[in-house]
């Protein structure tokens, strides 16, 4: 007996010691990486942390790096592709050793971005060349940059949506969900895949946000009030997900869904909708030629809302590419920042919006232009109390559960109702957002 | 694990002859013989606080804190944690669903035991069912996952399967709550058979064979060698098999996550915590919610042990 309090008591030692331990990574000063003068005096080797493990694996950003020591010769690139990108950061941003190029991974504070980045420069200075620049801005500074944009809408078959006897694109809800029927009594295709058991193509729905009310400053809206109020975006776009699995125009069995077979099946026209974003349609092309089918069937169409007569999308970053507050080459990793961003041509290699102001738009999103969506860049400077509200209530509004539960409740392998549940997602919200303070 | 070693021991230091002549070997050699099993037991001592204590210890101190997981900014909240997950009853909600794999377990126990009795007598192709019935365990629980996925999918192996005897069924396995729990916690049969056979095969092998020839000569059939023989036999394992697999519903990880991800009401107690902790940052509260399920299991196990004593087995 007496051994084990000695050894409960070594072992509490010990946990304290460790927490005293932890901690101590990442600086408080921070420091600023400078767009280098001259090209030819950088030098060093630095190391990109990179989502993009297919584009490493094929050669695609060796390519990149062949292209970036044209104008900067004494600069070498080296690439680590992680599977599980945001798992693996996570933990290695733990010690100083995170490259010396990284995507933020979404879990960093906003109000971190200071002890694990370096600046990229003012916001005022950059915000007149590039877009998404307030996702990034703490202070006035801002620590990283998005190499490409993307709009969130529905990848549908246009073949099949023709052969339903619909041309044009639905602009309210309800005309929605009827071309949805449509398609299902007129066609074999699947009228709307959830792609449930992947849990992330449902995060998307969140995207919905500012293109109901095609306000830019709907992200604050979130951080200021409950964002299942009546006639607010996010209700607005829950609802109709409910109805379209209440409608039954989704999958027989949503549990066991495959997001790989799924771009095929959408490609042949098997499926004939999936809510995604503009960066799907490089792959859904891609799935299409393979399946032997023609790559022009697939479309993309905005949220069915209008204001004033014109639908609205929202344009939002991807990954946003910062430097490591602790590298050694912090003028060669700006370097690489500024020319990926300006110059590699990543954004319309995948046929996606450039983050460079004024750029022209991909050429898929032709329809967009002539159709005159009026694209919003959402004002960000709520957003990181928006995430704080969202696990601090453990709603999860950027993660895939309470959507789960949304399809689960609409095809009745839950109890309940659809105002309750989105009345009690607002109750916890509200709570959260008061207990926040802000 | 000491109180072998000494008596062991015990004999030696007994014999007049030994002691003298270990008084007679110097310091240095003696100080030496001291050190040699803590050398060789150096390796895994190191291993075993590096990967496992010290985790721990950490895991403990990170519950008393409102850690995010990632910030270099962590406070000290004392007990808060424990307070937010004791006055937050739909936590524990989720145990319900361990109910579930707590009655997949006794069918587990009780399907192991029937093969490991019939396998331990001479039966054809022994070698051959023991190999199947274990094979399950060896596979990668993430390998299991996916291929129960396919399985249970809509026109899968199962409905292909079920097709072939007439019967058409038209369900989505894992589409309702309870459907889908009894399909995971059948996965989780399936997958843990083999070990508790297995175990329950070693105990049973370890009865000596002139019990079952005495037993026959007195007229009694295989289910009389059951009962009196093979079941009293082995009880010491079936009390550790019972207690792993009390622990083991109460800490299902796995075959839901992969699964479903706790979807559709599958969501156990360790998804649960793995969500708190990975998806909305709240480290602090997950370790505490981890430290909470460690102090239920441990508390199980101290009651289940209260009330079956772990006597000697003594058969003849």
């Amino acid at each position: 007996m007496n051994r084990r309090t000695k050894l409960a008591g070594s072992l509490f030692a010990a946990a304290l010691l460790a927490a005293g331990c932890t901690g101590s990574g990442g600086t408080s000063k921070g420091a600023d990486a400078k767009a280098p003068v001259d090209p030819d005096k950088v030098t060093g080797t630095i190391t990109v942390l990179t989502h993009r493990t297919d584009l490493v694996q094929d050669g695609t950003m060796k390519k990149y790096a062949a292209e970036f020591n044209k104008t900067y010769p004494k600069v070498e690139v080296e690439f680590d592709a992680l599977t599980d990108y945001e798992g693996e950061v996570k933990i290695r941003m733990n010690t100083e050793n995170y490259g010396d190029v990284l995507m933020i991974p979404a879990v960093i504070k906003k109000s971190d971005y200071p002890r694990f980045f370096a600046s990229l420069g003012t916001e005022t200075e950059r915000a007149k060349k590039y877009l998404f620049t307030d996702f990034t801005t703490v202070d006035g500074k801002v620590y990283g940059q998005s190499p490409m944009g993307a709009l969130p809408g529905f990848l549908y078959n246009k073949r099949v949506w023709k052969e339903a006897g619909i041309t044009d694109w639905p602009t309210t809800p309800a005309q929605f969900i009827d071309g949805l029927k449509a398609v299902k009594s007129r066609t074999d295709a699947i009228p709307y895949y959830t792609n449930f058991k992947d849990m992330w193509p449902l995060t998307n729905w969140t995207y919905v946000d500012g293109a109901v009310s095609c306000d830019p400053r709907a992200t604050s809206r979130l951080a200021a009030g409950d964002p299942w109020a009546e006639g607010e975006d996010l209700r607005v776009g829950d609802t109709m997900l409910y109805d379209i699995v209440r409608g039954g125009l989704i999958e027989k069995d949503p549990t066991t869904t495959n997001w790989e077979a799924s771009k095929p099946k959408l490609a042949k026209g098997d499926i004939a909708t999936m809510w995604l974003g503009s960066w799907a349609i490089t792959q859904f092309r891609a799935a299409a030629k393979q399946a032997g089918t023609n790559p022009d069937d697939i479309g993309f169409m905005p949220f069915p809302a209008q204001k004033d007569g014109k639908h609205c999308a929202t344009m939002s970053p991807d990954y946003n590419q910062a430097v490591n507050v602790n590298s050694d080459h912090k003028e060669a990793a700006r370097a690489w920042i500024d020319w990926f961003t300006d110059k590699s041509g990543y954004a319309a290699d995948n046929l996606t919006l450039s983050p460079v102001k004024g750029a022209p738009l991909p050429e898929v999103l032709q329809p967009y232009e002539d159709a005159g969506v009026k694209l919003i860049e959402l004002d960000d400077a709520k957003g990181a109390a928006v995430k704080e509200i969202d696990n601090q209530s453990e709603v999860g509004i950027y993660k895939p559960d309470y959507r789960q539960d949304l399809v689960d409740l609409a095809r009745g392998a839950r109890k309940g109702s659809l105002d309750d549940f989105l009345g009690d997602l607002g109750r916890r919200w509200e709570e959260a957002r008061k207990s926040s303070g802000s | 694990m000491t109180d072998t070693t000494e008596k062991a021991a015990r004999p030696e230091e007994a014999a007049p002859a030994a002691r003298t002549a270990r008084a007679r070997v110097p310091r240095r050699l003696r100080l030496r013989r001291g050190l040699t099993p803590w050398l060789f037991l150096a390796a895994p001592l190191v291993l075993l606080i590096t990967f496992t204590y010290a985790p721990v210890a950490n895991m403990v101190a990170y519950s008393f804190t409102d850690w995010d997981g990632v910030s270099p900014e962590l406070s000290y909240t004392g007990a808060d944690n424990y307070v937010e997950l004791f006055t937050r009853p739909e936590l524990f909600e989720v145990f319900f669903v361990s109910g579930y794999y707590l009655a997949a377990s006794v069918i587990q126990i009780v399907v192991a035991l029937y093969f490991a009795t019939v396998l331990s007598f001479n039966v054809r192709f022994r070698n051959f069912f023991k190999g199947i019935l274990f094979f399950p365990y060896l596979i990668n629980g993430v390998a299991i996952g996916f291929v129960f996925l396919y399985f249970f999918q809509d026109g899968g192996t199962l409905d292909s399967v079920l097709s072939l005897f007439g019967v058409h069924s038209d369900r989505a396995w894992l589409g309702t709550p309870v459907s889908a729990n009894v399909s995971l916690a059948g996965v989780s049969v399936w997958r843990y058979m083999g070990l508790n056979f297995v175990l329950f095969l070693g105990a049973v092998q370890s009865i000596p064979g002139e019990l079952y020839e005495a037993a026959e000569l007195d007229g009694a059939n295989r289910w009389h060698q059951f009962r009196y023989i093979i079941a009293p036999g082995i009880r010491p394992v079936l009390s550790l098999t019972v207690i792993l697999s009390i622990s083991g519903s109460l800490s299902a990880f796995e075959v839901p996550f992969i699964m479903t991800g706790g979807a559709t009401g599958t969501e156990t107690f360790v998804i649960q915590t793995v969500k708190l902790a990975f998806q909305f940052n709240k480290t602090g509260l997950a370790s505490a919610a981890a430290v909470v399920l460690l102090l239920i299991i441990l508390a199980v196990t101290w009651v289940q042990r209260r009330l079956v004593p772990d006597d000697k087995v003594d058969l003849v």
